[in-house]
C-alpha cells in the first residue's frame, strides 16, 4: 500500500525547505540583533543596585579581614558570563552571546547589562521557575501530580517573567482556593493530596514543614514529633499549631476550598489522647492578622514585611541560584535571632523595602564584587583556604546539574543561541534530548545545593552517551563541531570557537599550541573529525561539568 | 578472558590453593589473587554476617493473598487457594509450587505495617527504613552496604538496580556515588558501556583531556580531584569498568542454557540470574523489580500472571546460591512497597494497603521455615498480630549484615540520624 503522504511528497519538501530558508534569514536578523545588550534597569536604579552591591562588599571585606584571609582576584569577564548564564538559565552562553558581550566597550559594566538581558528572556523565568518549585513542591512525580506540577511551574514562570512581587505570588500560593487547572498556584496545595485518597483532603503536615521550609527558613518540621532535642526553641506545639492552619482546606468540585467545620486534631508525646489544636503561628505572633480565612491569615504573616525570616530565606535561596550554594548552610535552616552571613541582613532590607522584587535582588547579588572573585584561591594553608571557600573568598566551586549539563551541551553544539526564538524544531529536539540525558545522569532531586562529586554512571553517559556522539558528530546542519571546522578561517580560529563555544574561554597558550599543531599537523583525518575529538575532550572535563 | 568453572579461572581455584600460592610467592598483593581470595572469604562459613543482598522489588505491590499469606476458602481468598511447602507448617498461594519447595530456607513476615499507602513514598520508606522527609534523603539498604562495607577489588559499582522503576534505590544523604547503577535487561551488553571511537582514537582525547585538566587545576588546591570533584576518579573508575572482565557478569546469554531456563525466560528471570552473577564477584546490592502488581482491577489474573514470572526466578536464585554455598553470605528480600486490600473492589481489584503486608526472607542468617505475624482471615481487622515496622525490617537486614543499626551518621545538614530507628527482629535470625 502507498503512503498517504505519496502523492504530497513534493509539496511538502518544498514546503520544509522554505520554512528552514525563511528559519535561516530570522536567525541571521537575530543574530544581528543580539550585539547591544539594553540596560534593564534605569539610571537611578542601576546606581542605587551598586550602592547596595558595594555595602554588601564592605560587610564581606570586614568579616575576611577579621578572620586574616585575603579574598581571591577577580575571575575573568567570561567565566562571570557563564556563571550568570547557568545560574538563570540553565545553560552556558551561545557563541553569538559571547561575541556580542565582548562587542560592548570596556567602561560599560557588560555584566550588568546581560544579567538584566537574561532576566527579561523567557529562559530564565523558565528555568528559575523549576528551581522554586523544587523548594515549593519537591520533585515527586506521578501521573496526576506531575501535571498538576507542570501547571505549577508555568505559573511560576509567568510571575517570575512579570517580575510579580515575590510577596504576593507566596500569599496566592498558601491562600488561593479553586480549581488547579484554573487557579495553577492552589498546586501548592492539592500536590499534597493523596491522589489515591482525595477525601482526605491536602495533607497539613506536609504543608506545614514546606511553608516553614520553603518560606520561613526554618525546620520547624522536624519537631513534628517531639520537641526540639538540640535546644529549647522549638517545641512539638509550635509544628502542629502551624499545621492547623491547613486542617480546614479540603477538596471539593469546585477545588480547594476551606470548611470552617473541619478541625486538626493531634495526640502530642507523651499524651493519651488526641486533642483540639488551634492555629498559631510559631514566632512574632504580633503580625498575624486577626481576621480573615485561616490561610489567608498565615499567607499575609508569611510574607508581611518585619517577618524577616521571609526576606532572608528569599535572599538565601537567590544567594544559591547564583553561587550554587547558599549564603548560610543548610539553605532552609536559618536562625532566627542570628548570628547571620556578611551582607544577608543587607541584602533583607533592600529586598522589604523594594516589596520583595526578585530581579532587583538577582541583581544586586550579581553586582557584587564577591560573586565576581576567581574560583582559584590565593596560595595558603590547606585550612585557610577551606576558611576562604565557606566565606566566599573564593568563589565556591559546585558541580553543575543535570539540566545544566544537559542544556550546556546542546547549547554548545549550537552556535545560536537555543531560545525561545529558536526553530520549534531544534527546541523539541533540545526538551526530549535533555529529558532523556537528564534521566541518564540522574536527577538531583530536591537536594539541589548539595556539593556532591561526579559519578560513574554520569562519566560513561558523558564518554560514551548518544548524546555527546550525536552532537558531536561529522554534522554540518546540526553541530556546531561540523560548521566551525568548515568554517573557521584557520586552525588557531577553529580552537578558540571551540573553546569557546564549549568552555566559555579562549585555550590558554598551552592547549593552544597543542590542538593548533593537531590540526595542522595530522593530515590523515579530515577537520571535522579533529573538532569532533575536541569538542569530546571539552566536555568531559572538570571544567565542563563545574561551575567555577 | 578467564570462562568460567573453566581451568585456572576464579571459581576453579579453591582458598587454600590461593593461599599456598600466595605464601610461596609472596604475591598476594596481587589484584587477581587478592580478589579471588577476598571472594572466597566472602563465602562466610555459617555465623558470620552476610556481605550481600539481592533485593526482589515487586512494584506496585503484590497481593499478600496471592503470595505469601493466603487465607483459602475464606471470603477474602475470593478464590485463590493454596499449597503446601516444604516447611510444614507453611502454605504459599498456588502458583508458587518451585518456591514452596525452598521454603525451609525462607521466612516470611506477614505482618509488615507501614504508615505510607502512596506508591512513591511507599517504596521510599520501604526502601530507605524510613518514612520521607523534606530535611534529609535517607539512603537505601545498599547504599548503606556499600558505605559501611567498602571493596575497592570491585571494578563495576557495587550497588546496582536492574529493570528499575521510576524510583530505584538512592544513595541518599552519602551522595549520588552510592545511588543503585541502573541496567537494563541483562542480555547484552549494558548502555553507555562501550567506546564509540577505536581504542587508539579514545586513547588520544584521554591524553588530550590531561592538557584541558592541567590548565583548570592551575591555581587550585593539589588535592582538588581527591576531596571535592572525584571527577578523574570517576574517570579512571568508568574506565576501569570498560574494561573489567567483571562485565561479563551483566550478559547473562554467557550463563548455561540450562540455568537460563531454569529462570525463566523473562526479563525478570534473566535479572535474577545477572544478580547471582554479580553477587559472585563482589557487588554488594542488587536490586531486581518486577513490575505490574498494581492490580486495582482484575486482580487474579494480573497477579498470576506475575506470579508465574517469580516462581522460577526467585526459587533457581535460592537453589543456585545454595549450590554456590552464597546462601548464608547472601541476604534476599522479596516484598513491594505495600499489600493489597482483603476485600476485591467491584472490578476485581485490590486498592493499596500498608496494613499487614508481606515479605519474604532468605539466607544471610536468617532462621528459614519460619512465619512472623499474622493477617486477620476475615479482613475485618487491619492491625495483624505481632505487627513488623518498616524500621523493624530494616533494623533486622542491618544487623544481618553484621551492621550496627543504631551507627549514627552526620547528614549533610549536620544532623546526626541512626542507620535504622528500628529495633531488630531476633527471632528471623539464627544467632
Amino acid at each position: 500500500m502507498k503512503p498517504w503522504f505519496r502523492p504530497y511528497l513534493g509539496f511538502l519538501v518544498l514546503v520544509a525547505a522554505l520554512g528552514l530558508a525563511v528559519d535561516q534569514v530570522l536567525a541571521r536578523r537575530r543574530v544581528l540583533e543580539v550585539p547591544r545588550f539594553r540596560a534593564f534597569a534605569g539610571n537611578a536604579e542601576a546606581a542605587e543596585i551598586r550602592e547596595v552591591a558595594e555595602r554588601v562588599d564592605n560587610a564581606f571585606d570586614a568579616a575576611w579581614k577579621a578572620a586574616g584571609l585575603e579574598c581571591s582576584p577577580p575571575a575573568p569577564p567570561l567565566t562571570v558570563y557563564r556563571r550568570v548564564s547557568l545560574a538563570l538559565t540553565g545553560t552556558i552562553p551561545s557563541l553569538a552571546e559571547i561575541r556580542a558581550l565582548e562587542s560592548h566597550s570596556a567602561g560599560e559594566d557588560t555584566l550588568s547589562l546581560w544579567v538584566s538581558y537574561l532576566l527579561a528572556d523567557r529562559r530564565s523565568s523558565d528555568y528559575l521557575a523549576e528551581r522554586f518549585a523544587r523548594a515549593m513542591v519537591g520533585v515527586e512525580d506521578g501521573p496526576f501530580i506531575l501535571y498538576r506540577r507542570h501547571r505549577l511551574v508555568s505559573w511560576l514562570s509567568d510571575q517570575i517573567h512579570r517580575n510579580r512581587s515575590y510577596g504576593e505570588w507566596a500569599r496566592d500560593l498558601i491562600a488561593s482556593s479553586g480549581i488547579w487547572t484554573t487557579r495553577p498556584e492552589v498546586n501548592f496545595v492539592t500536590v499534597t493530596v493523596d491522589p489515591n485518597n482525595e477525601q482526605e483532603g491536602p495533607d497539613e503536615v506536609r504543608l506545614a514543614a514546606r511553608v516553614s521550609r520553603a518560606f520561613l527558613g526554618v525546620r520547624i518540621d522536624c519537631v513534628q514529633c517531639h520537641d526540639d532535642k538540640f535546644s529549647d526553641r522549638w517545641k512539638q506545639t509550635h509544628f502542629h499549631e502551624l499545621a492547623s492552619f491547613f486542617a480546614r482546606a479540603e477538596m471539593s468540585i469546585t477545588g480547594v476550598r476551606d470548611n470552617p467545620e473541619k478541625k486538626y486534631e493531634y495526640r502530642y508525646l507523651g499524651r493519651s489522647e488526641k486533642e483540639p489544636v488551634l492555629p498559631q503561628v510559631p514566632f512574632q505572633e504580633n503580625l498575624l492578622p486577626a481576621d480573615g480565612a485561616l490561610r489567608d491569615r498565615l499567607a499575609r504573616w508569611v510574607t508581611h514585611p518585619e517577618n524577616r525570616p521571609f526576606a532572608r530565606t528569599l535572599v538565601n535561596r537567590a544567594w544559591a541560584l547564583l553561587f550554587q550554594r547558599p549564603l548560610h548552610e543548610p539553605l532552609e535552616s536559618i536562625p532566627l535571632d542570628g548570628p547571620f552571613p556578611p551582607g544577608m541582613e543587607i541584602l533583607a532590607d533592600d529586598l522589604i523595602a523594594h516589596d520583595f522584587d526578585l530581579h532587583r535582588l538577582l541583581r544586586v547579588i550579581a553586582s557584587t564584587r564577591v560573586f565576581r572573585l576567581d574560583s582559584t584561591l590565593p596560595a595558603g594553608r590547606r585550612e585557610i583556604q577551606a576558611e576562604a571557600v565557606r566565606t566566599f573568598a573564593a568563589f565556591p566551586l559546585t558541580r553543575l546539574r543535570p539540566e545544566q549539563v544537559a542544556g550546556s551541551l546542546l547549547q554548545s553544539a549550537s552556535l545560536k543561541t537555543v531560545d525561545a526564538n529558536a526553530h520549534v524544531l531544534s527546541r523539541v529536539i533540545r526538551h526530549f534530548q535533555q529529558r532523556d540525558f537528564v534521566r541518564h545522569y540522574g536527577d538531583a532531586g530536591s537536594d539541589e545545593f548539595e556539593v556532591v562529586p561526579g559519578t560513574i554512571p554520569q562519566r560513561l553517559v558523558l564518554m560514551n552517551g548518544s548524546l555527546v556522539k550525536e552532537r558531536t558528530k561529522d554534522d554540518l546542519v546540526m553541530n556546531a563541531a561540523t560548521r566551525i571546522a568548515a568554517l573557521a578561517p584557520a586552525p588557531s580560529a577553529a580552537v578558540e570557537a571551540a573553546y569557546l563555544a564549549v568552555l566559555t574561554r579562549r585555550p590558554s597558550p598551552e592547549e593552544s599550541r597543542h590542538f593548533v599543531d593537531r590540526l595542522e599537523n595530522d593530515a590523515k583525518v579530515s577537520r571535522a573529525h579533529h573538532l569532533e575529538d575536541l569538542y569530546w575532550t571539552l566536555i568531559n572535563s572538570t571544567e565542563f561539568a563545574w561551575n567555577h | 578472558m578467564l570462562w568460567e568453572g573453566a581451568c585456572g579461572s576464579p571459581d576453579h581455584f579453591s582458598r587454600r590453593t590461593l593461599l599456598k600460592l600466595a605464601g610461596l610467592s609472596g604475591l598476594a598483593w596481587l589484584t587477581p589473587v587478592s580478589r579471588v581470595l577476598a571472594r572466597e572469604e566472602e563465602r562466610a562459613p555459617k555465623g558470620k554476617p552476610a556481605r550481600s543482598v539481592i533485593i526482589l522489588w515487586m512494584a506496585g505491590g503484590p497481593s499478600q493473598l496471592e503470595t505469601f499469606d493466603p487465607h483459602p476458602e475464606t471470603t477474602i481468598a475470593a478464590g485463590t487457594r493454596a499449597i503446601a511447602t516444604a516447611a510444614k507448617e507453611i502454605r504459599l498461594a498456588e502458583g508458587l509450587e518451585l518456591i514452596a519447595e525452598h521454603m525451609t530456607s525462607v521466612a516470611l513476615v506477614r505482618s509488615m505495617v507501614s504508615k505510607e499507602a502512596d506508591h512513591e513514598r511507599a517504596v521510599y520508606t520501604m526502601k530507605t527504613g524510613y518514612r520521607p522527609v523534606p530535611t534529609v534523603v535517607h539512603p537505601a539498604v545498599g547504599a548503606i552496604l556499600c558505605h559501611e562495607l567498602p571493596d575497592e577489588n570491585v571494578d563495576i559499582p557495587r550497588h546496582i538496580s536492574i529493570l528499575p522503576d521510576q524510583w530505584p534505590a538512592r544513595g541518599g544523604y552519602f551522595g549520588a556515588q552510592f545511588d543503585a547503577f541502573q541496567v537494563h535487561d541483562p542480555r547484552g551488553s549494558i548502555e553507555d558501556i562501550t567506546a564509540r571511537v577505536p581504542v587508539e582514537r579514545r586513547e588520544r582525547r584521554l591524553r588530550d583531556l590531561e592538557v584541558v585538566e592541567t590548565t583548570f587545576a592551575k591555581g587550585r588546591p593539589a588535592d582538588l580531584d581527591a576531596t571535592t570533584t572525584l571527577h578523574r576518579h570517576a574517570t579512571e573508575r568508568a574506565l576501569r569498568m570498560m574494561s573489567s572482565e567483571q562485565l561479563v557478569a551483566f550478559d547473562v546469554r554467557q550463563a548455561p542454557a540450562s540455568q537460563r531456563a531454569a529462570y525463566g525466560d523473562t526479563a525478570f528471570g534473566r535479572g535474577c540470574l545477572a544478580a547471582l552473577r554479580l553477587i559472585e564477584r563482589g557487588v554488594r546490592c542488587v536490586e531486581v523489580t518486577l513490575g505490574g502488581w498494581d492490580t486495582h482491577a482484575n486482580n487474579h489474573e494480573l497477579q498470576r500472571r506475575n506470579v508465574r514470572i517469580l516462581d522460577p526466578a526467585f526459587a533457581a536464585l535460592l537453589r543456585d546460591l545454595k549450590e554456590r554455598d552464597l546462601l548464608d553470605s547472601t541476604l534476599v528480600l522479596c516484598g513491594g512497597e505495600f499489600g493489597r486490600t482483603p476485600k476485591l473492589n467491584p472490578v476485581g481489584g485490590r486498592d493499596h494497603w500498608p496494613y499487614g503486608f508481606s515479605v519474604a526472607i532468605a539466607g544471610g542468617g536468617v532462621r528459614g521455615g519460619q512465619v512472623l505475624g499474622a493477617t486477620d482471615p476475615t479482613g475485618e481487622r487491619r492491625e495483624p498480630s505481632q505487627p513488623v515496622g518498616v524500621a523493624d525490617l530494616h533494623a533486622t537486614l542491618h544487623a544481618a549484615l553484621g551492621i550496627n543499626p543504631e551507627k549514627e551518621i552526620v547528614t549533610p545538614v549536620g544532623r546526626p540520624i541512626a542507620l535504622s530507628d528500628g529495633r531488630v527482629l531476633r527471632s528471623l535470625l539464627r544467632s
